[in-house]
């Protein structure tokens, strides 16, 4: 059986609030970029599986080669193949677009049973890439999963998380699923998987690579939609104002009176 | 041509966000002169068509069938299509929860539809064309989404337009909407289900959410927080430290990891305010701070700060609000 990690170079979390807008698009944000901390958890449930079932795992990312560093995390961790899919024409395409790259890259993969994603990347926040793959491929989707019990007999059981409740979901493979930071802990990679990480190879594959993979449907030209007008939000009031007091039933107090003055209440 | 929304709702009540959006959806029909219709899925639907109409809907497709008694993406996205297709919408709206999140992406990505995912506002450009206004890079910017295409199909986050006032005079139509599920219902199969413990007040709903954090020391720091947020007729939130550490359960959690709020007051009491929290509640009008350490990260967001024991001061909140708001 074979486990397919989607993953994602995405800024670092704690340097979101310095991109330039102005950096957005063209690809090269100026920040520490880093495999997308959500899709750490795909990348050690993969691992996880394969150790289970005596699988062979696969990390697979769109982008430009700059990406490799996101392979190359995926990688040290322990996963023992990795695909960059990395062409001019693959640029600016939207989420569809990037799922039919995936997918058609995942079609040239023998006898997988899971493809897996974080639940969505830091940067785009859409979630949906997922979904697009599985859609591409033809096959079920399950999100925001947060235990994959069992993988057998063509079926994988996974319990997910709904806004009303969790629901045990018993799904057909091949499937792709999307993980919650609840599925478990990523491990930090080692020396050896350092080491073996910096070693191996990663040739980018493009259109001509990938059969089934029509350039006329990925790229900026195939997007249905595009961000425009990107701003800044904006920004919060004054300074904070600290309530003072003798007591806290001082502080309360003064603190009622201005937000009943601001109509909140 | 027309807007259809869907009405995400639960065992036959709708979600507050469904009503939101009609009120949005309704101004864009009057505006294009286009019918409103509005789809209701479900195995047990009860008067969900009437009150669709009530806030706004011409039409009402009706779907109901045991099989959709749970959800799965890729069922309810047979009929959402089915929708899509009967009432040739051009502009299609959905709540951004996490089943309507799935459902809308199988569904465009299917049908070829751009998809605005996660939106916190929605215009019209000058030709009619849909523009959705999205935070991107975990809230730190924001953009506009454009189409280059229609159908355009967005979801919406909770509170992003106010409540339409009900009208039981409006009349409409509710259509049954028959839906072929094929092969779709016996890839997922829903083995079992544990609803959340429902709270009084639903947190992406609330008007008010006071929410705890590592400061809290436990479960049964929460106590003060509950009253404080029952006198203000408020939500209960909490931070993910609170939540991993178990204190309280996970759908309680406000940030990046948990859910996106935007009352008038939130109310954080001994939460640092890391950025991933922050996150989740930078759409409120007034943030409060309560903490002990005058340099915690809340405070650069909060209107108002107190530098305090949260456990002195909620409880001194809480008295003087009872007093103001006599309760």
């Amino acid at each position: 059986m074979k486990f397919i990690a989607c993953v994602k170079l995405t800024p670092d979390t704690e340097q979101l609030a310095e991109v330039r807008l102005e950096k957005v698009s063209t690809g090269d944000l100026g920040v520490t970029m880093v495999l997308n901390p959500w899709d750490e958890y795909a990348v050690e449930e993969v691992l996880q599986l394969a150790e289970r079932y005596d699988g062979d795992t696969v990390a697979i990312t769109v982008g430009n080669e700059d990406f490799v560093e996101a392979l190359k995390r995926a990688v040290a961790m322990g996963v023992g193949e990795a695909v960059l899919l990395s062409d001019p024409a693959f640029a600016g395409s939207d989420a569809w677009g990037t799922a039919d790259i995936l997918a058609q890259a995942i079609k040239q993969q023998d006898g997988y049973a899971l493809v897996l994603t974080g639940k969505q990347s830091v940067d785009g926040n859409s979630g949906v890439v997922g979904a697009g793959v599985a859609c591409k491929l033809g096959i079920p989707y399950v999100s925001n999963v947060i235990k994959i019990e069992d993988v057998s007999g063509g079926y994988a059981v996974v319990r997910r998380m709904l806004d009303e409740g969790v629901q045990t979901v018993k799904v057909s493979l091949p499937a792709v699923v999307s993980v919650s930071i609840e599925i478990n802990e990523p491990r930090y990679p080692n020396f050896m998987g350092i080491r073996k990480a910096s070693r191996m190879q990663y040739p980018a594959q493009g259109v001509g690579d990938i059969p089934g993979l029509e350039s006329g449907k990925v790229g900026v030209g195939a997007a249905l939609v595009k961000w425009t007008d990107l701003r800044k939000p904006p920004k919060r009031g004054s300074q904070c104002e600290f309530i003072q007091g003798a007591s806290a039933v001082e502080q309360a107090t003064s603190l009622v009176d201005k937000l009943i003055a601001d109509k909140v209440i | 041509m027309s807007i259809l929304v869907y009405v995400d709702h639960v065992g036959g009540t709708a979600k507050q966000i469904s009503w939101e959006i009609m009120g949005k959806a309704r101004a864009f029909a009057d505006q294009l002169g286009k019918p409103l219709v509005a789809v209701v899925v479900g195995d047990q639907t009860g008067n969900l068509a009437s009150e669709a109409i009530c806030y706004g809907a011409d039409t009402v497709l009706l779907a109901e069938d045991r099989e959709f008694a749970q959800f799965r993406a890729g069922v309810y996205a047979v009929a959402l299509k089915s929708a899509i297709e009967r009432a040739k919408a051009e502009i299609v709206l959905l709540s951004n929860s996490f089943s309507m999140r799935d459902m809308s992406a199988l569904v465009a990505c299917e049908m070829g539809i751009g998809l605005a995912a996660d939106c916190q506002d929605l215009q019209l450009d000058a030709a009619g064309n849909l523009q959705a206004v999205r935070p991107v890079y975990s809230g730190n910017i924001l953009a506009n989404v454009t189409f280059s295409a229609k159908p355009q199909m967005a979801t919406v986050r909770n509170r992003s337009f106010p409540m339409p006032e009900r009208d039981a005079s409006r009349t409409g139509e509710t259509v049954k909407l028959d839906v072929a599920l094929g092969d779709s219902v016996g890839r997922e199969q829903v083995v079992s289900f544990e609803p959340a413990q429902q709270a009084d007040v639903a947190l992406e709903n609330a008007g008010v959410v006071v929410s705890g954090g590592r400061g809290v020391k436990g479960p049964d720091g929460f106590e003060p927080i509950r009253k404080l947020a029952k006198v203000l007729g408020g939500a209960v939130g909490a931070s993910r430290a609170a939540v991993d550490a178990g204190w309280i359960p996970y759908n309680t959690q406000v940030g990046q990891t948990g859910k996106t709020v935007r009352p008038d007051l939130y109310i954080a009491c001994g939460i640092s305010g890391a950025i991933q929290h922050l996150a989740g509640i930078g759409n409120s009008k007034i943030i409060v701070a309560i903490n002990k350490d005058k340099d915690a990260p809340i405070f650069s967001i909060a209107r108002y700060g107190i530098v305090g024991d949260l456990f002195d001061v909620v409880p001194a909140l809480t008295d003087v609000f009872r007093q103001r708001l006599q309760k």
